[in-house]
């Protein structure tokens, strides 16, 4: 059984096809990536399956159960967590409470018990804090925990997304972009912090720009152009897929 | 028959000052998702410059006429324009971008400032000031209604403005560009538009829009208050909303069915509930039809 | 006044300071009826306290959520009435009548709140304002609340022996509400609930994806923040021993927003703090009182332009520690 299956999923802005009939699945263990030209639908698509857009029709099926019409919050509690292209923390919190926050849809204390500041509250809090720090230091940054985010430099940022996102317990990981702006240094070590992701049993699903990135660290790939899928495969296949060379070269003028 | 008819002039007459007042909520929310709520009180500004300018037409004997009120209206227009636009300029353009509940206290402050600048002002101050200029009585009888030619005209005068306001954005360069700005600001500035003009431009419209209900209503009512534009700027909200926030065809007729519901509904529960009635509709319509009548039309994006 | 920035990593001395601080201040408020016999004093204190109270509870709504209520005076109203209504004409036991009056304020509250809240954040300002509107004008027409001349004779009652009739005594127990609601809304900021707060107020989408329930945070914020109206509104009443529709205008709530928003959005210390000068400020200008509100006015624009976090900015908005 595949651990996400998109079926069929169409997507329109009023009159405008963002995507049109698109399936794929991905199951746990893989690293799947999802590549195309600028305006393919890829992010339109992370927003249908994370619950931020409504798909006019199909399927969205999440470890085993239909996650259409959940809310982004119910579908993250399910076990989704995702990073934004455009990096979406909350800047005037300290990276350790931004990992916090992730936690949240795994921790329990209210209105009232915080109030009270009962025991169970408490050591929750505790705990919290100490798993904020270890999902820090998993991406490096454990030295940075009381920084606010929005004063960390950009590399960090992106990391502390990604640790933001792990401290939900996701079994599925949608990383928009993860490596837009990183240079040659800092996309060594997103990828080695991939791998190291999958390994602790969470499945990566990578949307990515950068061609030699995906290329080495994908073990699928799926092409959309214009909100079509027009390939899916093994790296190598898709490299040499002429509809994908056509998609990427028509595009190549414009920058993409 | 002949009190219906009275009531729907009446309706109409309200409506469409509500219809003036709503155009600029819901233009400005349009372009910049500001509730400027400032905004009834341009209106209420709107009269008082009226107010001044017919007092002084009537020094040089030119206040009374046809002549003289449109005149003042004039005036006021181009005064309550200019105030929008400083607005703008000095509690809102700074905070772009802030959190949305930033502006929105700007705005609460700028009304209060506003309402109360007014009320310490002394030739304007707190009572209720009686406007120099009474609508003649003179009209014809229909129906066995006497309708005054002074209440068609200001109708006549709303709607003339409204169509004016309504063409110059659909068709003009200048309103095709504000569309444009409120449509997507940071698209419309990469192709070459002036965001901020056109912002501004956007207060300047709907601010005398308000102006020239704010005259109009001196007229028919006979008497004016530093607080009249704080109801009536909440009621000119509800009838935005009624009609789909960002939509100014929707202003317009949200504004007028706010009147008809108002002066009937008032009319059948009694007037101790007249303001009730509004905002009960408000509360009504985010049930039941939060997009309004004529749909919303605001950018809206992740 | 408290101990919310007292965080465990925090160095002793600052921490010594601030408890130190807190005592004195705490002593200074006990001692207070004791040390001045004015009448005039005394009530202007309990102004003071009333004031806070409010600000605690409208910066739930204002501060934590980032959602902007203009009707606060309405929650205040609900249970001023409740109270006044329960306890006189059905003899109901006080306690009662005073939970009663925060959860009607609530109920109110959570009706308002699940037809906006769901919408666009922004609507909540008219909406409430609206609401805050349609209550003063019911309460102005109603048989049972009085009408016009609202409720009068509302007896005193005996907490712990001691009658709420008596002025010392009933600053008293605003000054405990007062030191309970602030410890209370102190942690509760500094908390889980807190914190998802704080993210919702930042971003809402980001918020959402990670597994924070927007719309339920923004309804218990407001509840809670009209809940604390409601309860305030009903020892007011046990103060007043009256309540009329005139002591719940719209310029009521913009006197508490204002408090919120000069003592720091989101800062339990700021807004107590807030809470104080709203009625410090206008008492020491009585000469200017006519222009009491164009200065509110200007000062909202002046400290949103400037100033926002207030002249107590909360923690989030102050310097990080590192």
């Amino acid at each position: 059984m595949p651990l996400l299956s998109v079926e069929n999923v169409t997507l329109t802005f009023g009159g405008l096809t963002a995507i049109r009939d698109l399936s794929f699945q991905v199951h746990a263990g893989e690293i799947v990536g999802l590549i195309g030209p600028n305006g393919a639908g890829k992010t339109s698509i992370f927003n249908c399956i994370t619950g931020f857009y409504q798909p006019a029709s199909g399927q969205i099926v999440f470890d085993g159960r239909s996650v259409l019409g959940l809310r982004p919050h119910r579908r993250t509690e399910l076990g989704m967590a995702r990073t934004f292209q455009n990096l979406r923390l909350f800047p005037n919190l300290t990276a350790a409470e931004n990992v916090m926050a992730g936690a949240h849809c795994r921790t329990r204390a209210g209105l009232f018990t915080s109030m009270l500041r009962t025991p169970a509250q408490r050591l929750e809090e505790r705990q919290v804090r100490e798993m904020a720090l270890h999902w820090l230091e998993f991406v490096g940054l454990k030295d940075q925990a009381n920084r606010f985010s929005k004063n960390l430099p950009y590399g960090a940022q992106r990391r502390l997304e990604i640790a933001r996102a792990m401290a939900s317990q996701p079994k599925l990981l949608l990383l928009d972009e993860p490596a837009a702006g990183l240079n040659p240094a800092e996309k060594e070590s997103l990828m080695e912090l991939i791998y190291k992701i999958r390994e602790g049993g969470v499945t990566p699903l990578l949307i990515e720009h950068d061609m030699s990135l995906v290329m080495r660290i994908c073990s699928r790939l799926v092409v959309l152009d214009h909100g079509e899928k027009i390939a899916e495969g093994d790296p190598e296949s898709v490299r040499n897929n002429p509809r994908v060379i056509e998609a990427y070269l028509g595009k190549e003028e414009e920058g993409a | 028959m002949s009190q219906f008819l009275e009531q729907l002039l009446n309706a109409l007459v309200i409506g469409s000052f509500y219809a003036l007042v709503a155009l600029g909520y819901s233009m400005v929310y349009g372009i910049i998702r500001l509730i400027n709520f400032a905004h009834g009180d341009l209106y209420m500004l709107g009269a008082f410059f009226g107010y001044s300018a017919l007092l002084l037409l009537g020094r040089i004997s030119l206040g009374s006429g046809v002549t003289g009120v449109l005149l003042a209206m004039l005036i006021a227009m181009g005064m309550t324009g200019g105030l929008g636009v400083l607005v703008e300029r000095v509690a809102y353009r700074p905070l772009r971008g802030a959190p949305r509940i930033i502006p929105l206290i700007t705005a609460l402050g700028m009304s209060l400032f506003l309402e109360n600048a007014v009320m310490v002002f002394k030739p304007w101050g707190a009572s209720f000031r009686v406007y120099p200029v009474t609508l003649g009585r003179a009209g014809f009888d229909l129906f066995g209604v006497h309708i005054g030619y002074a209440h068609l005209a200001i109708f006549a005068m709303a709607l003339f403005l409204m169509v004016g306001l309504h063409l110059f954005v659909e068709r003009s360069t200048y309103g095709k560009a504000m569309r444009a700005v409120a449509f997507d600001l940071e698209a419309a500035q990469l192709m070459g538009i002036n965001a901020n003009r056109m912002i501004s431009l956007g207060f300047f419209l709907g601010s005398i829009m308000a102006a020239a209900a704010g005259v109009m209503a001196g007229l028919y009512y006979g008497q004016i208050n530093f607080l009249m534009g704080f109801i009536v700027g909440l009621k000119a909200f509800t009838a935005s909303v009624l009609g789909g926030i960002g939509n100014l065809p929707g202003a317009m007729v949200g504004g007028m069915l706010l009147g008809v519901l108002e002066v009937f509904g008032t009319s059948s529960v009694g007037g101790q509930w007249k303001d009730v009635f509004a905002f009960g509709a408000l509360i009504l319509i985010l049930v039941f039809k939060p997009t309004g009548l004529l749909g919303e039309r605001t950018a809206g994006r992740m | 006044m408290n101990t919310v920035n007292a965080r465990s990593a925090g160095p002793d001395r600052g921490r010594l300071a601030r408890t130190g601080g807190v005592v004195l201040l705490l002593a200074a408020a006990v001692a207070l009826p004791f040390v001045s016999s004015s009448p005039y004093v005394l009530d202007i204190a309990i102004q003071m306290l009333f004031y806070m109270a409010l600000a605690l509870g409208l910066n739930v709504v204002v501060g934590y959520a980032g959602l902007l209520d203009l009707g606060y005076a309405a929650y205040f109203a609900v249970g001023a009435y409740t109270l006044g209504i329960l306890t006189k004409t059905f003899q109901v036991n006080f306690w009662l009548a005073l939970l009663a009056a925060g959860v009607f304020a609530m109920l109110l509250g959570s009706f308002i709140g699940m037809t906006v809240l769901r919408l666009r954040s922004d609507y909540l300002t008219m909406v409430t304002l609206g609401f805050g509107e349609i209550i003063r004008i019911t309460a102005n027409n109603l048989k049972i609340t009085g009408g016009p001349t609202g409720i009068f004779g509302i007896m005193a009652p005996k907490v712990f022996g001691l009658s709420l009739g008596q002025p010392r005594n009933i600053y008293f127990v605003m000054l405990i509400v007062v030191v309970l609601s602030t410890i209370a809304m102190a942690r509760l900021g500094n908390s889980r609930v807190g914190r998802a707060w704080a993210c919702l107020r930042e971003d809402q989408d980001a918020a959402e994806a990670m597994g924070i329930n927007t719309l339920g945070y923004k309804l218990l914020a407001y509840l809670t923040g009209t809940f604390w109206g409601g309860l305030t509104g009903a020892f007011f009443a046990v103060k007043m021993t009256a309540v009329s529709p005139g002591s719940f205008s719209f310029m009521q709530s913009v006197t508490v927003l204002l408090a919120v928003v000069m003592g720091g959005m989101g800062s339990v210390p700021g807004v107590v703090l807030g809470g104080a000068l709203v009625i410090l400020l206008p008492e020491m200008l009585r000469a200017v009182s006519d222009w009491r509100y164009l200065v509110f006015g200007a000062a909202l624009v002046l400290l949103m332009l400037f100033r926002p976090a207030g002249l107590w900015p909360a923690r989030h908005a102050g310097k990080e520690e590192v």
